[in-house]
């Protein structure tokens, strides 16, 4: 039920890179180093900004993707990627959008395993992409059971 | 400080160990990140999905891993960051953060990271590949 959702993409949603969304994730992360919130610290920097660490893309909103209804429950995260064009700066507008890259299914010690690749993208409107994300998500026989209902 | 520069191929960053896991860390992460799952909070929910008890989200680990390269950041940037998520990190785990530069390439700096628990296994493995800026 999964296959038929690859190629599927949400609309392109506007996100801003908070200045305290960023501190309070670094707080989360452990990761307080003044380039994240210290404004004097990035107007210094090579970047004149402050910037927001690399996994902050989890916090931004990609849409909804049609067909797509993933449980809270149940769901795996496997294997995680970002890639960067640039470091995102504080302050900065992100247009953000994901798709269903692939989906598979393979045999596995808890019967058939299912793969979803959902694939994430945020762009600036000057220069285009700033960043692309992948997740894998590990979803259970037994999960895909209850979906199906 | 040191710089990524002066680092030779098979020399290691210097390894940051973090406090053992407590709840107010996943309710932390879970309130900045928006992860909700409350396998990562409530102790019921963790229990009732089939686990001894509540468990760090992946992505609390591998944000964390990633400040073994902040204080680097006049020099560049994470260009690449893949992992692969291996076990489950549970309340009181002592994880610690390490990488290890593997090639250098031009400016490309290819790092594989991991953090491990305080038995020794492997929580999150994966790559990190550097983009140095120009001098």
């Amino acid at each position: 039920m999964f296959k038929e959702l690859i190629g599927n993409q949400s609309s392109r949603v506007k996100n801003v890179v908070e200045r305290g969304a960023v501190k309070r994730f670094a707080e989360a992360i452990g990761d307080l180093y003044p380039i994240y919130f210290d404004e004097e610290t990035g107007r210094k920097s090579k970047y004149q900004s402050n910037i927001a660490p690399p996994t902050f893309p989890m916090t931004f909103d990609y849409g909804d993707i049609a067909g797509l209804n993933l449980p809270n429950e149940g769901l795996i995260h496997g294997e995680q990627t970002f890639h960067y064009e640039r470091p995102l700066r504080v302050g900065e507008e992100i247009i953000c959008y994901s798709r269903v890259k692939n989906y598979f299914e393979k045999k596995g010690n808890f019967g058939e395993m299912g793969f979803l690749i959902l694939e994430s993208f945020g762009e600036d409107t000057e220069s285009g992409l700033i960043f692309r994300s992948t997740s894998t998500v590990v979803i259970s026989e037994a999960v895909r059971k209850v979906l199906a209902k | 400080m040191s710089t990524l520069t002066q680092l030779q191929v098979g020399e290691s960053l210097k390894e940051i160990q973090l406090e053992p896991v407590s709840r107010m860390d996943l309710i932390k992460y879970s309130g900045a990140s928006g992860d909700f799952n409350p396998i990562h909070t409530i102790d019921d929910e963790a229990k009732k999905a089939g686990l001894p008890g509540i468990i760090a989200h992946g992505m609390w680990t591998m944000g964390n891993l990633a400040k073994l390269f902040t204080a680097y950041y006049d020099e560049g940037f994470m260009k690449d960051y893949s992992i692969r998520f291996k076990g489950m990190v549970f309340l009181n785990d002592v994880i610690t953060l390490k990488a290890t530069l593997k090639e250098k390439q031009d400016r490309i700096l290819s790092f594989t990271v991991q953090a491990v628990n305080q038995h020794g296994n492997e929580v999150l493995k994966g790559k990190v590949l550097y983009q140095q800026y120009e001098a």
